[in-house]
């Protein structure tokens, strides 16, 4: 019988079993951040702990910088004394550290792949709930939490269990307008935000196949929003065109043993899962969320739902959204206006992200509606640089955006890209919670980053393909 | 050494209802800008707590009745989002101290959290979740025990309820094995063998 790619690294990388029936598990590369490793550091320091293997651990600073300017020492003194602090411990440590004057700084699930750092058939931690985007090479990554990050500093590994794995299969074209983020707020839409608990999910089928590598991580990025700890797509030659020539990937002498290593994670084609789902591409629609959770979404030209629609125990949450949101059953969601628009985070902050709307904007006059703040946020520098080289900063400011330094900025506004009172977002980043994005009465609309960029210019949600006459041409991926 | 079996806990209750309740709410960002987890417990709910406080209302983290709780009853799908620890580290510095969670469902990082830091999260039913919130909030003096041993829970009314945990996760507590980088590092030899074994190791050079 088969296996699938979860199992493989899985068992490649399992160290022993506990005697509490759970794995130790090797982590083949450990990603560090600013705001979930310090207490961590702190603990190794308090035993006396070395960092078992510092050559598989590498730190960038996203969460906390300030993106309007990354003059030192930040305005803010607590994210001023969170950068030392990562600072020293990576310097203490032996631990490589991106950060801004390396030219390399960037949101650490942006960097991970640009960097070649993610590879195929690794197993990958990071404290951060969005590890899941390496899933899209063909890695095993989830979020860990600060203790964890510890074990993983002192010993390279971890306890767990192991997961069952659901495959999620979309067979068809998706239609043009129609992107990456529309298909995973689609599955979590139709699986809910609880329906991945307890297991991996691999995504499969033509529209995945035909995906690049960016859309591949805007999917597996979101795993988590839909409760699947981390999810994957197997690795194929679209996954080695991407990784070949970066800096850490595998050198051309070694290129073929590494393809071949990574053929062989993939998974069987007589593999067995513990769950399959099947959609059609051709169901899919540009999706907004309209509530509270990333589940709690529609189709553009939808509208809110009433409870009725779902089951008695979901009828409170259901209703602490209408109010939060100040909607009602029944509203569309096209015409709602928006205060702020934001398009970056580790979700959509990419190059393809921007290159997309580009297309779409540039030499037709645009302008943002004037009541509009509009935040262009890349996911890091090379991708900073690589806009401003294709003079995308210029398209930008001219329609009236603001073009920033790189960082996680407002899709969790830990830096000072917050929402004032009940202000509405228009955003492209991956969570809708209540006061995400730093107000706690703001509202967040999760959809596409075209989606987002046509929200700005029209001052309301819009339908983009309708704006800016999306049609015809194949579907591009965002 | 500090007994780190956790096998029978006892105390008064607190029942924060809702499903979906997200590690943003349980720990605003803002928060987290902090270098250890100390004095986080202030902040637990905080905004929830402030929104209700305008209302009118308390949130039961705000009630006197409920200020020596050490047991949160929770319903579906508690701790999802966010993969930050602030969020069980802020619960179990509030007050007494959080030391044990029941509800009908945990996100998976959030109860692997709770596990590391020595705080069981087991399951109920929907309908046990909703006469154990019911009891809880009429009688806020019941004291409840979790019983890892027999896998109930206990009111001191004389009621009990099944509940569920994984059997790893249970061992890790009853043989007090929770806190888990001592164990993970017995395995020195087995660690570099399977580091030996990974092509891409060293960077594949």
């Amino acid at each position: 019988m088969g296996k699938t790619l979860y199992e493989k690294v899985f068992d490649l990388h399992t160290v022993r079993k506990l005697p509490s029936g759970q794995y130790q598990l090797f982590m083949g590369l450990q990603l560090i951040h600013e705001v979930t490793s310090p207490q961590a550091f702190a603990m190794l320091r308090e035993r006396g702990w070395k960092v078992r293997y510092p050559h598989r651990n590498f730190a960038t600073v996203d969460h906390i910088v300030p993106t309007h300017s990354l003059e030192r020492p930040y305005a803010d003194s607590l994210a001023e004394e969170m950068m030392r602090a990562l600072e020293n411990n990576a310097r203490e440590f032996g631990i490589t550290l991106f950060s801004p004057e390396t030219g390399k700084q960037g949101v650490v699930h942006i960097i991970g792949p640009e960097l070649g750092l993610t590879q195929p058939g690794m197993t990958i931690c990071c404290g951060d709930s969005h590890t899941a985007t390496h899933g899209a090479f063909g890695a095993l990554a989830f979020g860990i939490g600060t203790s964890q990050v510890r074990d993983v500093l002192a010993t390279q590994t971890l306890a767990m269990g192991k997961l069952k794995v659901r495959r999620i299969e979309i067979n068809g074209r998706l239609a043009p307008g129609v992107y990456p983020k529309d298909v995973i707020l689609y599955i979590i839409n139709q699986l809910g935000v609880k329906g991945g608990v307890g297991y991996a999910y691999e995504y499969a089928g033509q529209v995945f196949d035909e995906m690049d590598m960016e859309g591949r991580m805007t999917v597996c990025n979101m795993s988590i929003e839909g409760g699947a700890r981390c999810g994957y797509v197997n690795p194929d030659a679209t996954t080695y065109a991407y990784m070949k020539g970066r800096p850490y990937a595998p050198p051309p002498e070694k290129w073929d043993e590494a393809v071949r290593f990574w053929e062989s994670v993939k998974s069987d084609p007589d593999a067995q899962y513990d769950d399959v789902v099947q959609y059609r591409a051709e169901d899919i629609a540009p999706m907004v969320t309209w509530g509270i959770t990333p589940g709690q979404s529609i189709p553009v030209d939808g509208v809110v739902p009433d409870k009725s629609q779902f089951p008695p125990s979901e009828h409170s949450l259901i209703e602490e959204a209408y109010e939060y949101m100040g909607v009602k059953p029944g509203d569309p969601i096209k015409g709602m206006k928006i205060d702020v628009a934001f398009i970056g985070s580790c979700t959509n902050g990419r190059i393809s992200d921007f290159e997309e709307i580009v297309k779409h904007i540039q030499g037709r006059g645009y302008k943002v509606a004037p009541h509009v703040r509009a935040l262009i946020v890349p996911g890091s520098q090379l991708v900073r640089d690589e806009m401003v080289r294709r003079g995308y900063d210029k398209i930008f400011t001219e329609a009236g955006f603001e073009f920033r330094e790189p960082g996680c900025s407002m899709c969790l506004a830990m830096n000072p890209d917050k929402l004032k009172g009940r202000e509405i977002c228009a955003s492209s980043s991956n969570r809708n919670f209540k006061g995400r994005q730093g107000s706690p009465t703001g509202r967040t609309l999760l959809m596409s980053p075209v989606m987002v960029a046509a929200a700005a210019l029209a001052g309301e949600v819009v339908d983009a393909r309708e704006f800016f006459g999306i049609r015809g041409e194949k579907g591009a991926q965002s | 050494m500090n007994d780190l079996r956790r096998v029978r806990i006892s105390g008064k209750a607190v029942s924060v209802r809702g499903n979906d309740i997200d590690t943003d709410r349980i720990i605003p960002a803002r928060y987290l800008r902090c270098v250890t987890f100390d004095g986080l417990g202030e902040h637990v709910f905080e905004d929830d707590r402030e929104q209700l406080r305008r209302s009118g209302q308390l949130h039961p983290f705000d009630r006197p009745e409920f200020a020596e709780a050490e047991i949160l009853f929770v319903n579906k799908n508690f701790g999802c989002g966010s993969s930050r620890e602030h969020a069980p580290q802020a619960i179990m510095r509030w007050g007494k101290g959080i030391k044990a969670i029941v509800g009908e469902s945990f996100a998976e990082i959030f109860f692997g959290n709770c596990v590391a830091l020595g705080i069981p999260c087991v399951t109920v039913d929907e309908a046990t979740a909703a006469e154990i919130q019911a009891l809880n909030e009429s009688a806020p003096n019941t004291v409840f025990t979790v019983d890892l041993e027999q896998m109930k829970l206990v009111a001191d009314n004389g009621k009990s309820w099944p509940i569920s945990l994984a059997e790893g996760p249970r061992q890790q507590f009853l043989q007090g094995r929770w806190d888990s980088t001592a164990e993970l590092m017995e395995a020195d030899e087995e660690i570099s063998a399977t580091a030996a074994r990974l092509p891409y190791f060293n960077h594949w050079r």
